[in-house]
């Protein structure tokens, strides 16, 4: 198809990354990470319900480094894409527009997530 | 007012640029609004249960406001997931036909894991 080899502009070459699109495609990531995160879910209530041997595969999996650090990446997954998703609904509600308070509400979200994050694998898990 | 000069048929086939967009827009931010809540308290939950024993997990899931929170959860967020990967979707692929198979592919896959999750839930509370 023609389209195919037609030239186009540079664009994540050329243009400098910045909090606010670094913050945008996160909140992308996160929110497919967190799609993917719905079959490891229903993986863990099938077993639940089923017999031992299911649960017991499932538990060892989520309680092993490896399932462990899933678990942990998932927790930040969650708590950014929440609060960087109210921060959208501010936007929506036409709140926060000014390039100051984009960067200052983009910081907030960040220091929220990871300090949540923390505060909840130290006291829950 | 201005409804009355759009078909009947054309609304109901999602038809003119934007399709189903306005109530798409809706959907997710009212999901959005009520997965806020709804995602604290089961990200906070499951930490805990994932390591707990099968009964111990099991009896958690049958308390009343447990089994409603979680069924909500599941639902909301099924809502919630398919919406935000539709636009990722339309996004990324040009072709109509593959973006409309993708599409339809990742809603059939989330709505079967949500409706697996809920029975799993009901199963266990009831």
């Amino acid at each position: 198809m023609a389209t195919q080899n037609r030239p186009l502009s540079p664009h994540l070459q050329v243009y400098r990354p910045q909090l606010t699109s670094i913050l945008s495609i996160l909140h992308r990531a996160t929110g497919v990470v967190l799609a993917l995160s719905v079959l490891l879910i229903t993986w863990w209530f099938v077993a639940l319900a089923g017999e031992p041997a299911s649960y017991q595969s499932v538990q060892a999996f989520f309680t092993s480094w490896f399932g462990s650090l899933l678990l942990f990446g998932w927790t930040f997954c969650s708590f950014y894409h929440l609060c960087n998703g109210i921060r959208h609904l501010c936007w929506d509600a036409g709140i926060g527009f000014e390039i100051p308070q984009v960067y200052l509400s983009g910081k907030v979200v960040l220091g929220i997530s990871v300090v949540l994050t923390a505060l909840v694998w130290l006291i829950c898990a | 007012m201005k409804n009355n000069l759009r078909h009947p048929l054309k609304n109901v086939k999602g038809e003119g640029a934007s399709g189903d967009a306005v109530n798409h827009w809706w959907l997710q931010r009212l999901t959005a609004l009520a997965l806020v809540p709804l995602t604290l308290w089961f990200v906070l939950s499951i930490i805990h249960q994932v390591s707990q024993e099968q009964s111990a997990v099991m009896q958690w899931v049958s308390r009343p406001w447990v089994t409603v929170a979680l069924v909500l959860y599941l639902a909301t967020m099924y809502l919630h997931a398919q919406l935000g990967v539709q636009v990722v979707i339309e996004d990324y692929i040009s072709s109509e036909s593959r973006r409309l198979i993708t599409i339809l592919l990742c809603k059939a896959i989330l709505l079967i894991a949500t409706v697996a999750a809920v029975l799993s839930v009901l199963r266990i509370a009831l």
